[in-house]
Parts: C-alpha cells; sequence; structure tokens
C-alpha cells in the first residue's frame, strides 16, 4: 500500500514544509516549558509545538470548534493538511486509526483540580470529562472532516502511533479497506512530563540520542497523519504516491515495565518482520529512524537490537532519531517519525542529530550527525514503549 | 476465511471472581447491591458496584510484575487466566492480546496527578508507569510469558467488539495463532462522579472479561462482527444503533440477545426503540451488574457464549450501543459436533 497524504505538526512547525527542513537540517527547537508551572521540576524544557492562528476546524460547529482542546487542534491541523494533500476531498466514508497515549489529558487534569477544589461544583465538567476522554480528539476531527467511517485507537504507550500505522496497513493488506487515514498525536501535560520527571528520565543538558554521555530524553509535541490507500485505489485516481509502506513488525519485549531487555530481542524481531513483509534484508536499508529517545538503557538496547539484526551491514546503515531535535512525542513519536521517513525518501536526505558529539561505543552503526544527501531506497522506522510495545514499519521509495 | 472459535471464557464481576460468580448472579436476575463511594470533601452521594474481595489467594499475584499493579491489572489477568484454563498452551503457538478499556488505571492516574501536583517531587515514580493506558496488557503478556502482538484499545464500550474483530483478523491473517480478547475497568470516586454528567441513574461498576480466541474447532464460533457506527452526538445515536441492528440482520429462533442496557431510562433509549421489536430471548447483564464500560461489554460477550456453551441457545447477538461514539454488533453460534456443544 501506498502514502498519498501527509500532514505533521510539531515543535518545528505546521506542515511539510516547515518540518522537512526542519528536520533535513537537524534544528532543535527546544524552549522553557510555558503550558504549565514546572518550576518545582528536575527539567523546565520542551519542544511546544505552536499552534497556528485558525485551526482548520471544517465542518465543526462554532461552539464545537471552541471546545477543542489542544490535542485535538494539534490532530485536527495534521489531518486536514493529509487530507488536503491526497486530494481526497469528499470522501467520507473511511475508517480512522489513530494513536495516544494520553488524549485530552489536560482536560482530566483540570476535571480534577475542579473536583477537589469545588467539589459539589458541576461548571464545566461535563464538557471536561467529554473531551478529556482519548476518543474525543479522533471524534472532533471525523466530525470536522465529514467522516463517517469506524475510529479506532491504539493506545500503545510510545509505540501508539506505529502501531496505529501498522494496523491500518494490515487493514488495507488484507484487503479489509482501501483507503484508511492514520497517524499519532499527544499534547504535553503536567502528568505526563511529572511522570517521566519523576523517573529521572528527562534530559537536564539537551537529549543526544546514542550519544556516549547522553542523559535522558526531552518530550515534545504534535501530530502526524498519514493518508494509506491501496496502490490500486491510488493509481485509478491518479494520486500522487509519496512512498510505499512495505513492511510492518510489532512484538512485545515482556522483560520489565519501563526497561528494554538489554539485547533488544523484540525490537530486532520487530525489525526482522517488517524486513520480511517489504521482502528486503538489512542489506537492502539506507536508514533507520531510530527509536533512539535519549536514555542510557533504551539507546543501549537499540543499538544492540541494530547490530544484531542488521549483522555485517550494520556499518552501512546510518542511523539518527529525530527526538535530538524535537523530543519525545510518546503517541504521535512513531507517526512523526513514520512522516519523517516519507520526507526522507522523496527528498534523499539523511534526518541528521547535530548535537551528538561521541557515538556511544556500542553503536556498530554510522550515526548521521550532519547534514548530508544520500540515496534511499528502503528506510525502517523504529518505535518501542513503555510495556515492551515493540514496532517497526519499513518505508520504500516512490518517485 | 478462516472460521474463528471462542475456546475459553473468563470473567471477574461484582458477582464474583469467576465465571461461575457472573452465571448465578445473571441466573439470579436480580440486581446486585450498590455500595456508596467515598468522595473528598463533598457529601454529594456516589453509588458503585465493586468486586469484592477474593475468596482465595490469587496464585498469579505472585509474578513479579504484579506485585504493585493497579485493580483493573488484577482483574483482567484473573479473567484471563479463567479463559485460558481449559486449554493446555503449546509451546512456539503465539498469543495475541486484545485489551480494551475505557477509563484505564484510573486509580494509580488519580493518585500520581495528585501526587504531582501538590508537590512533583513527591510524585511516585513507581506509580507512573502503572498509570500508561498498555501497563495492564504489558503485564499480561509478561504473566503469559508472551510476546507475540498486543494492542490496548481505548474507546467506549464498543471498543471492545471492535477489539474482538481485531483479534479474530490476526487469526486469520497470521500474526497470531491465538488470541485473548479482554475488556476491564476499575472503580474510582473519579470514574463514578464523572459518570454522573452523563446518566444520574447509572451505578459504575468493575472488573474484567476475557475471551480466547483460535482457529480450532470448539462449541462457539465467532459469526460475524459488523462495523463499527460512528455517531457523533446523542441525536445520531438511535441511527447507529438501528444500523447495526439492521447490518446484523439477527433472527429469533432458539436465539438470545445480550444486550448493553443498564437499566438507567435515558441510556438505553436507544437500543430499546431499536431493539422494540425483538421477540427471542433477552439478557442485559448490566442491568444486574451496573455500568462496567469495557468490562460490561465483555460480560455481555461471555454471557452470550457462556448460553450457547451451556446449549441454551444456538445463536447470541450482542448488541453494544456505546456510551458516546460507537454502535456495534456480533453474532455467536453454537458449533454441532464438537465436546461440549
Amino acid at each position: 500500500m501506498v502514502v498519498t497524504g501527509v500532514g505533521i505538526i510539531t515543535g518545528l512547525g505546521r506542515g511539510w514544509r516547515e518540518n522537512a527542513e526542519g528536520f533535513r537540517v537537524g534544528r532543535s527547537c527546544f524552549r522553557p516549558v510555558s503550558l504549565f508551572d514546572v518550576s518545582r521540576h528536575r527539567a523546565k524544557v520542551a519542544a511546544e509545538a505552536t499552534l497556528p492562528a485558525e485551526i482548520p476546524c471544517g465542518r465543526l460547529k462554532p461552539r464545537a470548534a471552541r471546545r477543542l482542546d489542544r490535542a485535538a487542534q494539534l490532530l485536527l491541523t495534521a489531518a486536514d493538511e493529509a487530507w488536503r494533500q491526497a486530494g481526497l476531498e469528499g470522501t467520507t466514508e473511511l475508517p480512522i486509526v489513530l494513536g495516544t497515549t494520553s488524549g485530552g489529558m489536560a482536560l482530566g487534569e483540570g476535571y480534577y483540580r475542579r473536583a477537589m477544589e469545588q467539589p459539589d461544583g458541576n461548571r464545566g465538567q461535563a464538557s471536561r470529562v467529554l473531551h478529556y476522554l482519548a476518543q474525543s480528539q479522533p471524534m472532533a476531527t471525523a466530525a470536522a472532516l465529514g467522516f463517517r467511517g469506524p475510529l479506532t485507537l491504539i493506545a500503545n504507550a510510545c509505540a501508539s502511533g506505529a502501531n496505529a500505522i501498522g494496523h491500518a496497513a494490515d487493514l488495507i493488506r488484507s484487503g479489509r479497506e482501501e483507503l484508511v487515514l492514520t497517524g499519532g498525536y499527544d499534547a504535553l501535560s503536567e502528568l505526563v512530563f511529572s511522570g517521566f520527571d519523576s523517573l529521572q528520565a528527562l534530559s537536564l543538558t539537551s537529549c543526544r540520542p546514542f550519544d556516549a554521555r547522553r542523559d535522558g530524553l526531552a518530550l515534545g509535541e504534535g501530530a502526524a497523519i498519514l493518508i494509506l490507500e491501496s496502490e490500486r485505489r491510488a493509481r485509478s485516481r491518479g494520486a500522487r504516491i509519496l512512498a510505499e509502506l512495505a513492511g510492518y513488525g510489532a512484538a512485545t519485549d515482556c522483560h520489565h515495565l519501563t526497561q528494554p531487555q538489554p539485547e533488544g530481542a523484540a525490537a530486532a524481531c520487530t525489525m526482522r518482520a517488517a524486513c520480511a513483509e517489504a521482502g528486503i534484508g538489512p542489506e537492502n536499508v539506507n536508514y533507520i529512524n531510530a527509536h533512539g529517545t535519549g536514555t542510557a538503557l533504551n539507546d543501549a538496547a537499540e543499538a544492540a537490537a541494530i547490530s544484531a539484526w542488521a549483522g555485517d551491514a550494520a556499518p552501512r546503515i546510518p542511523v539518527s532519531s529525530t527526538k535530538a531535535g524535537i523530543g519525545h512525542l510518546l503517541g504521535a513519536a512513531g507517526a512523526v517519525e513514520a512522516a519523517v521517513c516519507v520526507m526522507a525518501l522523496q527528498g534523499q536526505w539523511l534526518p541528521p542529530m547535530p548535537g551528538v558529539a561521541a557515538a556511544d561505543p556500542q553503536c556498530r552503526f554510522p550515526l548521521a550527525r550532519e547534514p548530508a544527501a544520500a540515496n534511499l531506497e528502503f528506510v525502517l522506522t523504529n518505535s518501542f514503549g513503555f510495556g515492551g510495545a515493540n514496532a517497526t514499519l519499513a518505508f520504500k521509495r516512490r518517485s | 476465511m478462516t472460521r474463528i472459535f471462542a475456546h475459553g471464557i473468563g470473567c471477574v464481576s461484582p458477582a464474583g471472581w469467576s465465571l461461575a460468580h457472573l452465571r448465578s448472579a445473571l441466573d439470579a436476575g436480580t440486581a446486585l447491591p450498590a455500595k456508596a463511594a467515598t468522595r473528598p470533601g463533598s457529601s454529594r452521594p456516589l453509588a458503585t458496584r465493586p468486586v469484592p474481595a477474593p475468596e482465595e489467594k490469587l496464585a498469579f499475584l505472585a509474578h513479579p510484575r504484579l506485585r504493585r499493579s493497579s485493580p483493573l491489572t488484577v482483574y483482567a489477568a484473573a479473567a484471563a487466566m479463567e479463559a485460558l484454563s481449559d486449554t493446555k498452551r503449546e509451546a512456539g503457538r503465539r498469543l495475541g492480546i486484545v485489551f480494551c478499556v475505557t477509563g484505564g488505571c484510573v486509580q494509580f492516574s488519580r493518585r500520581f496527578y495528585d501526587e504531582s501536583w501538590r508537590n512533583p517531587a513527591m510524585a511516585s515514580p513507581l506509580v507512573f508507569p502503572e498509570t500508561v493506558f498498555n501497563a495492564p496488557s504489558s503485564h499480561l503478556s509478561a504473566l503469559l510469558d508472551s510476546p507475540a502482538v498486543n494492542y490496548t484499545c481505548v474507546g467506549d464500550p464498543a471498543s471492545v467488539l471492535q477489539g474482538l474483530a481485531i483479534a479474530a483478523d490476526w487469526i486469520q491473517d497470521g500474526k497470531a495463532d491465538d488470541c485473548l480478547l479482554i475488556g476491564a475497568e476499575e472503580n474510582d470516586w473519579l470514574t463514578a462522579d464523572a459518570y454522573r454528567h452523563f446518566s444520574r441513574d447509572a451505578i459504575c461498576s468493575e472488573g474484567a472479561g476475557a475471551i480466547l480466541l483460535s482457529a480450532a474447532p470448539a462449541a462457539v464460533e465467532l459469526e460475524r462482527i459488523i462495523g463499527a457506527k460512528l455517531y457523533l452526538s446523542n441525536q445520531e445515536r438511535l441511527r447507529a444503533v438501528r444500523d447495526a441492528r439492521a447490518e446484523l440482520a439477527p433472527d429469533t429462533h432458539h436465539a438470545v440477545l445480550c444486550d448493553s442496557r443498564t437499566g438507567a431510562g435515558q441510556r438505553d433509549a436507544a437500543e430499546n426503540e431499536a431493539w422494540a421489536d425483538w421477540r427471542g430471548a433477552r439478557l442485559s447483564p448490566k442491568t444486574i451488574l451496573g455500568e462496567g464500560l469495557a468490562a460490561g461489554a465483555a460480560w455481555q460477550c461471555v454471557a452470550a457464549i457462556d448460553l450457547l456453551r451451556r446449549g441454551q441457545f444456538n445463536r447470541a447477538f450482542v448488541s453494544v450501543a456505546g456510551s458516546h461514539e460507537h454502535a456495534i454488533a456480533a453474532a455467536f453460534r453454537r458449533h454441532d459436533g464438537v465436546p461440549g456443544a
């Protein structure tokens, strides 16, 4: 199946053009957190996205548009762009498959604070509950774009976006669907920021995946949407094909709730599965967009997994993690990184990580550190989440 | 097309920690008593139907991953173990897991956010990971030592039948050999308080239901699941439930309908109207057990499968009029010629 539309919003900006340029040069967009008070937290920065002045609310009634929470605004912005790029205006009967970890968490936080501060006060509480629910953002998107198809929301922690895209691909590959809107979204929230802060997983310097001196991850927010459709359908309507989604692998790492198995066995398994579905081996892969959070344990396990999976081909596969520039987008990460892969295939460049000084000696593969043109035919993107949710997507170039 | 069969079912509910408890409560047909939930700072009464304490120690709690897990995880694990208890797991068979929730691990989430809100320095790093939607399903994979694909799906109660369809697809597409479908929820005053905004009469409950699916023949076959019907407003809800029923095209001959009515007037209106002319037998588990959200939809499926296994009906239809997102329906049938059928 093929990708015929991509929409994206991250800390780098809104839309394909701003993001592609940011990823191509390895721009970083961290800034002090302004969405909530972090004065008592260890970490103080994140990659906040700047919402557009006008959210593309489509068919939403003004009242519903005013009630969109930040997560819904991110999602809708990305979905509208993807939809327009695919040239599918007027199509309504299609399923939506999305990934998220937090949904409208900020509204849930507001509900709780209000319930504690004014226990018998009801004002605004029903709306907070309704829009807190993780499915409310996809429902708002369906309403805005006029979709009637079913929604599926996969919450597999930091692999949610990749699993959602993989599931959408399965629906098309099996012939159950011909066209799916898929991707992931997550907005920054106090609870999640506090969670990673409490785990001391947030970097106090800068996020440097695979650097020997890395000291943690940085959080970001955003959304990315892919329009996936069967090649037959795309060709029959003369759609511009941006890339082929050639393979998907998913597995579960049972080692620990928050720590990967040190050898990255499940990660190697998902890379093998995605490549098997794509009909390729490591020697065919020209770039890996790693999960690469910048934490000691994740990057070590992923480095081990890539090395084990790629074998002798490892020294010829450039690897980078775009989390170095935009942070970890959690439920959106897999989708945004899939979008980055499509952009890289289209532009034939490697997304660099300029901040990495000295590569971890465990890396048997070259790290893409400086902006560079490349000859990309097949690329992989890895996503590994809490709970051992592992996923790999394989994309193929289409000119 | 590969046929899909229900091999095992398990259940934790306000009736108790087994399918037998569920069966007994549904056969009695009397709503289980509600209990008052304590809500800090408020005299407003909140009623819930909690899961009673287990009658005996749960052996699986000795697993290191379950030491500090949420109630939801424990309910799900107990239901899953019961569903698997009839089946000998063969080495090398890939067991997929589809885990469906609406509220998720509310207790730990509330606790962690409260700690963080009051003083982030005191927020527990042990609690935070347990707040993540897929923590329970991850624990389950670890408990069952299953590295196969595992999805946590979030949505209104209709997501359970969507999850059932995903599980069946995985088996048909060769992604898994067997698949566990689980719907689970846990009570908290926060959930009960939130639900009150949408139905003053509904009583929130908790628990889990689990169904083990496989392609190997068994007494009950999953006949079909219709595509979920999205509705974006209460006004569209009746249309969605009607469409679901029309697409399912159920017949009443020796059949039972397991619906999602809770006994709370307004919430039941769409299902009452859409199925008004149903002349077959009818069972509404949530009128007895309470509004268990994803667990509730799983109980409906478990109850339907159990009735078929007991030989009381030849076909069972499950209708889920979700709380605010989808309406969906499924059909199961007895598969004759198999021991137990």
